[in-house]
């Protein structure tokens, strides 16, 4: 079994490095793109011209003559089911009769090298007749004249969620806000990449991927194979960030391998890889907020239009999340919810680092400092007077069981030294290195906002993971081998199941297993799951194999022996044998499945429901620059705290704060991809821009750790909190500088200059 | 075509190569060095960097033809036997990588950096990198990587 070892590091609560960290730093970790075989074949795709179309014919010969050419297939050679998806299997493995967004995938081709089989893709002709394309996400949902981009209809999932009676209650202070979220591109710096095995009576995919059993899943039905004929193994994963939940390139490289017994690589381009996953959902977003002259909330109503695009992907879960904490982290008697979650004919739209609760966030922060300014408070201040606490109910019903001390982290957070005035520098400065100011019209601001974020998933949903765990003696030295499907895809996950394995076990070596099918589901790396599920599972299987380790220890074990620096100690005789002494020449292995509590789904009709796993929070400080004059922004400082319930490995913890608060700072200040009747004009990195450097400030942080009593070791789920805060800080920043309202993200210059 | 180089400190030379190719296809696919990373093929992301003579260059943006006669260096030349070079091993101390697929491209073009200069100050250095794009990190872990490598001493 292929694996890597970690021979250094340290138990949970150290900061011990990657095990794949020397792979990475000399060049030698084979991420998908790198993946070679003997004798293998190159894919590419034929991808629609048009947002909605119908299909009047496809021609391949012409394709097929071209020299190198292997194979041409279309739908009509997927050997299964034709439509696949995470949720509702309505996405087509290729077109059929009709393409539902620009960049659909309609044919592929297998070659003998790259060059070739882009030129086949060139010699395929395609005959479109262009239908009228719904790219409005308001008329999808509302207008029953408008085109059906299903039979079925648009509208993927409407979660209203009605709590105490607001139309009835009176409000000294009524603040309305209309926000708008633009489509953010998770922009992982690895393109999707498969290389497809054929295995004699079935497949291997080697992919970049975020779940390899929901890969499994999907792909085997798609190619007729029962799921023990489809093995997934990870290759290397270069950030995924929610695009790698959905397949990509799997199942069209699987079909051509089949089809010419040959191992194929798919490896998409960048302007193809914005059309090769999803993003995350536009939202559109009316907010009415009810308070007390004193700044305490008495109701909420919110409409929330969220743009699925194409396909139903994770809308569902998306909205769920969306119309679950709508109102945020603040208690509220009285909420009436109206979640939407449409499909257009945009690009198709579902997970993405905080997803639904992203996009909520930028609403009801920006509604919470609306009301701080009509009540003259403080904006700390009026979310720490409606903060929940430990024993809360979010506006489900569900209580907050868990602590989330948010007042205090909000103090904490403002109490935080702020940035000195910034230099004369050009970087210094918004417009950095393009010297557009010497400091004449930049104000400076500061801005604060708070998220709630699910961790797990949510809504009934069993998303257990499983480990084995194996100890044996290799090279003289007790070794564990703890094999998982869990991605990963450069959060650190196997940094700490190495962790977990070293506390639970005692030894210094672990070897981590290749991430593959043959072991059972680790569900997906999504949710800020992993250190919750996989920890949990890794920490199960050791505990079980600890427990045989002692078995064989008979009557010289005591209730008080730990397993420490390969030594089985008593706290009352000390050392009663070496863990090699004990296990000789056998090898332990035990493996084990772990599971979250229960949850329930929200009721259809009122949204009631304990849906959630757990609650993680995070708050965020922003100090901006603004060139009012060219509405050019230079945030000067981002800081956080963040409840992460117990610290496993505080670097790892530390990197994920700092990049979910980049791609925050990005969704506030430039990321969007600019959607015109379904086409993206900006699918490169020329256009579609992600914070450099430069973009970044440098962050403080404080990092809390208030036990999550369910939780392994009382973890808390860390990846997606900063994103979602980070945002609504960052505008609430410009607008404390400039007065501007700033109702849409990317706020773009000429929000800020009103011409 | 065939095309000439000298790829860490090897003589190398790629047969067949076609006019349109760019030295990171070069590099990847006929010489089978896959450390520098294509992520964009504009010029705009920073995997694809090598040292070109000395000057650190996307990879993608140079012709193939003309790193005729060259001398590159890639990440794979950095680590010696069985030693990491020191901006490679600050890296994995200050936990710069997450998914690492920009590491190869910040190591060469922070190799250039200090070369030229041992101690760069955070400002030259978000400066220097911010060619680079990574979508994990946010960058601090990666200043201060290389601020650590700076402070070492030579040959630590």
């Amino acid at each position: 079994m292929t694996g890597l070892l970690a021979h250094e590091g340290g138990g949970v609560g150290d900061s011990a490095p990657r095990p794949d960290g020397r792979l990475k730093v000399t060049g030698a970790f084979d991420y998908a793109s790198d993946l070679t075989a003997p004798d293998m074949l190159h894919g590419a795709t034929v991808r629609s011209p048009h947002a909605c179309a119908r299909i009047t014919a496809v021609d391949v010969a012409e394709a097929l003559a071209l020299p190198g050419v292997r194979a041409v297939l279309t739908h009509e050679d997927v050997p299964g089911a034709k439509f696949y998806g995470l949720d509702v299997a309505d996405q087509p493995v290729l077109a059929v009769g009709e393409v539902r967004y620009w960049g659909e995938p309609v044919a592929i081709v297998a070659a003998e090298d790259e060059d070739t089989a882009r030129a086949a893709v060139a010699l395929i002709k395609v005959g479109y007749e262009p239908l009228e394309a719904l790219t409005d996400p308001r008329r999808a949902a509302f207008d029953p004249g408008a085109p059906r981009v299903h039979p079925d209809g648009n509208l993927v999932r409407y979660q209203p969620v009605r709590l105490g009676d607001p139309d009835r209650m009176h409000a000294e202070v009524v603040v309305i806000g209309e926000y708008e979220v633009g489509m953010q591109d998770q922009a992982p710096l690895g393109p999707e990449a498969a290389l497809a095995l054929p295995t004699g009576d079935g497949i291997e995919v080697r992919v970049a991927t975020q779940a390899l059993h929901t890969d499994r899943d999907q792909i085997a039905p798609c190619l007729g194979l029962p799921v023990d004929k489809v093995l997934v193994t990870l290759a290397g994963v270069g950030g995924a960030f929610g695009a790698r939940e959905d397949l990509s390139v799997q199942v069209h490289a699987a079909m051509l391998a089949l089809r010419t017994g040959r191992p194929v690589r798919m490896v998409l381009n960048r302007a193809e890889s914005f059309v090769g996953h999803v993003h995350r959902h536009p939202a559109r977003m009316r907010y009415e907020h009810g308070a007390t002259s004193a700044g305490k909330l008495v109701y909420v109503k919110a409409e929330i239009l969220l743009d699925g695009g194409a396909y139903t992907s994770s809308t569902n879960a998306v909205v769920g999340n969306a119309a679950s904490m709508a109102v945020g982290p603040y208690e509220v008697a009285h909420a009436q919810i109206d979640a939407f979650g449409v499909r257009t004919n945009n690009p198709p739209c579902g997970a993405m680092r905080g997803f639904g609760a992203v996009q909520t966030c930028f609403a009801y922060e920006s509604q919470m400092d609306k009301i701080a300014e009509r009540v003259g408070l403080d904006p700390v201040e009026v979310r720490a007077i409606n903060a929940v606490r430990q024993g809360s109910r979010i506006i489900t019903g569900q209580r907050i069981d868990a602590p989330a001390p948010l007042a205090q982290m909000l103090y904490r957070a403002r109490e935080l030294p702020e940035p000195p005035p910034s230099g004369t520098e050009p970087t210094d400065l918004p417009g950095g290195v393009a010297n557009v100011t010497r400091g004449e019209g930049v104000v400076r601001g500061t801005g604060y906002a708070v998220g709630i974020k699910n961790i797990c998933f949510s809504e009934g949903y069993d998303d257990y993971s499983t480990a084995r765990v194996q100890l044996s003696v290799v090279d003289g030295e007790p070794t564990a081998l703890v094999h998982t499907a869990a991605a990963e895809v450069g959060q650190g996950g196997i940094t700490i199941q190495a962790q977990i394995a070293r506390t639970e076990l005692g030894v210094d070596r672990v070897v981590l297993a290749t991430p593959d099918t043959t072991v059972g589901s680790a569900g997906s790396t999504s949710a800020s799951r992993q250190s919750y599920m996989t920890g949990g599972a890794v920490k199960v299987a050791c505990e079980a194999v600890r427990e045989q380790l002692l078995a064989r220890l008979g009557s010289r074990v005591s209730a008080d022996v730990s397993l420490v620096g390969g030594k089985v100690v008593s706290r009352r005789d000390g050392v009663i044998a070496t863990i090699a002494e004990v296990l000789g020449d056998i090898v332990l292995e035990e493996t084990r499945e772990f599971h979250h509590h229960k949850t329930s789904s929200l009721d259809p009709q009122t949204g009631q429901g304990d849906s959630h796993t757990q609650f993680a929070f995070c708050v965020h400080r922003a100090v901006v620059d603004v060139d009012v004059e060219l509405g050019l922004v230079k945030v000067v400082e981002l800081a956080a705290v963040q409840d992460v319930g117990k610290i496993i490995n505080r670097q790892s913890i530390e990197g994920q704060i700092h990049g979910g608060s980049a791609q925050g700072l990005g969704l506030a200040l430039m990321e969007e991809i600019q959607v015109g009747e379904g086409v993206i004009r900006n699918p490169d990195f020329t256009d579609y821009l992600i914070p450099t450097s430069l973009d970044m400030p440098p962050m403080r942080m404080e990092i809390l750790e208030n036990a999550d009593p369910r939780a392994p070791y009382g973890l808390r789920g860390v990846g997606e909190p900063p994103t979602l805060s980070s945002t609504p800080a960052v505008v609430a920043a410009i607008r404390a500088a400039t007065g501007r309202p700033v109702t849409r993200v990317p706020v773009r210059p000429w929000d800020l200059v009103g011409v | 075509m065939n095309v000439t180089l000298t790829v860490n400190g090897e003589p190398r030379t790629a047969e067949g190569v076609r006019v349109h190719e760019n030295l990171l296809h070069l590099l990847r696919a006929r010489l089978g060095l896959t450390g520098a990373k294509n992520a964009c093929e504009q010029g705009e992301c920073g995997s694809c960097t090598v040292r070109m003579d000395g000057r650190a260059v996307c990879a993608c943006l140079v012709p193939a033809g003309q790193a005729e006669g060259a001398d590159i260096r890639t990440v794979e030349g950095l680590a010696g036997e069985d030693r990491l070079s020191a901006t490679q091993a600050c890296f994995l101390r200050a936990g710069a990588v997450q998914c690492g697929f920009c590491t190869p491209g910040l190591l060469m073009s922070l190799g250039e950096l200090l070369d030229e200069d041992p101690d760069p100050g955070e400002d030259v250095v978000r400066e220097r990198i911010a060619g680079n794009l990574c979508r994990c990190t946010g960058y601090q872990k990666i200043v201060e990587a290389a601020r650590l490598a700076a402070s070492r001493p030579p040959g630590a």
